[in-house]
């Protein structure tokens, strides 16, 4: 499928970032927009700032120089309103060793003020492949385990935005097929993903951008 | 994915709910480092009628300041991981982006540790007191005056706990950061009891302590928030 010369609106701009750490000039002058149902990859070698651009998008890291905008609208600290629509998801699966996969999940979702029932909750576990391990405290997860639980919370929250760090890190085989399904499911629905990765990251029947960063 | 539509939003309410049942549920998970500051309390106490010997002027004399000593070393001893685990685990940029109020979850973070660390230091001080041969009288004040300042000094703590996180060295920086600001509380919180045994109105001091929680209430979780935000840029 193309939509030739179609160009929908832009949900996410970011318009010249600026952003150094210490001494290093991470990128400087950079521009992306993502428009619903687009991917964007932001690849680059270990050091080159994909990291530090996703979380700039998301507001957690300070920008030298430049705007990020959703729906038209430049992020704030108090922007709730981007907040609601913004799942993050960074290197650090936010998972607690001592609560059990579910109970995880649970709190996941409640934190992202999002309301779901346990069986939709079970449903989304079992998707991910982690129906038998449900009430197993998260420290006798594997990290791919671990993972998962991510997995399934993107699966219940209704987020249009996706920002993702390295989000096939850890995954097998099968679970990196999931990630894919979650990924085309959220697009065909006119989600925005922007994911660093070091992996090529299209979905089923879709394609990414990538953005190169040096 | 699942058909759920029902979009995210976030409550002041929800935030609160949120810390409060997520830290008490992961307190309960470890009975013994919750009960590790309960401990301390009484040991300490309980230590020091029995090296002083039975002198019960001097003890009823020293007792309430002792006994708040204690309770401010045990609100402490808790304090260095009191957003240490989030912090190391990615929550806490969670809870940076999370749609609630920063405000109300920074609040129930204080809330959860008052309830886990302060709380049962409120109920457990009369029979503490009864150990330093204080008067009916001076127990319900040296409780009341302990119930009004030890969720102060979680406000206090948490936002110092807040600031030294992710700093080389944060145990000591949270020392010298948090001890100055708890001395006001000390202060006002043993001599309330002391008043009251000297046959002064302990009111003026609970007062204080009052009007300091109130204003710490509004104040403080801005602050946390504010340190938060630095911590995981």
């Amino acid at each position: 499928m193309s939509f030739p010369e179609a160009q929908p609106p832009a949900l996410l701009e970011a318009v010249s970032l600026s952003c150094r750490r210490g001494p290093v000039r991470l990128f400087h002058g950079l521009t992306l927009t993502a428009a619903g149902g687009e991917a964007v990859c932001l690849r680059g070698p270990n050091g080159s700032g994909k990291t530090t651009l996703l979380r700039c998008l998301a507001g957690l890291t300070r920008l030298d120089a430049g705007e990020v905008r959703w729906s038209g609208r430049p992020i704030t600290d108090e922007d709730c309103a981007f907040r609601e629509s913004l799942a993050f998801v960074g290197h650090l699966p936010a998972v607690k060793d001592d609560l059990t996969a579910e109970e995880n999940l649970d709190f996941a979702l409640k934190l992202r003020g999002v309301h779901v029932t346990d069986g939709q909750r079970r449903a989304a576990l079992e998707q991910v492949g982690l129906g038998r391990r449900l009430t197993l405290p998260a420290r006798r997860l594997s990290a791919g385990q671990r993972r998962r639980v991510g997995l399934a919370r993107l699966a219940l929250d209704p987020a249009r935005l996706w920002l993702l760090d390295e989000p096939l890190t850890a995954l097998d085989d099968e679970g990196q097929q999931l990630f894919r399904d979650l990924l085309a499911a959220h697009l065909s629905s006119g989600g925005v993903c922007v994911a660093a990765t070091h992996h090529p990251l299209a979905p089923a029947g879709g394609h990414a951008r990538e953005v190169w960063l040096a | 994915m699942n058909g759920n539509a029902t979009a995210a939003s976030g409550s002041f309410a929800g935030a609160i709910a949120w810390s409060v049942s997520r830290d008490l549920r992961l307190a309960l998970r470890h009975p013994d480092e919750t009960l590790l500051t309960v401990a301390f309390f009484a040991l300490v106490a309980s230590l020091f009628p029995l090296a002083i010997g039975p002198e019960p002027q001097l003890l009823a004399r020293i007792g309430p300041g002792i006994i708040w000593v204690a309770a401010l070393l045990a609100a402490f001893l808790a304090l260095p991981s009191l957003f240490a685990g989030d912090y190391a685990d990615g929550t806490l940029e969670q809870m940076v982006l999370s749609p609630h109020p920063s405000f109300g979850w920074a609040l129930g973070k204080a809330l959860g540790h008052w309830l886990v660390t302060g709380l049962p230091l409120v109920i457990l001080s009369p029979l503490i007191g009864l150990q330093f041969g204080l008067p009916p009288d001076a127990l319900l004040v040296q409780a009341l005056s302990l119930a009004l300042g030890t969720p102060l000094l979680s406000l206090l703590g948490g936002a110092c706990a807040a600031l030294s996180l992710g700093a080389r060295g944060g145990g000591t920086l949270l020392a010298v950061l948090a001890l100055p600001l708890f001395v006001p509380v000390l202060i006002f919180g043993s001599g309330a009891t002391e008043a009251q045994a000297t046959g002064i109105p302990p009111e003026a001091h609970l007062s204080l302590l009052a009007a300091g929680l109130l204003l710490a209430l509004v104040a403080v979780p801005f602050a946390i928030v504010a340190a938060l935000k630095i911590a995981v840029d």
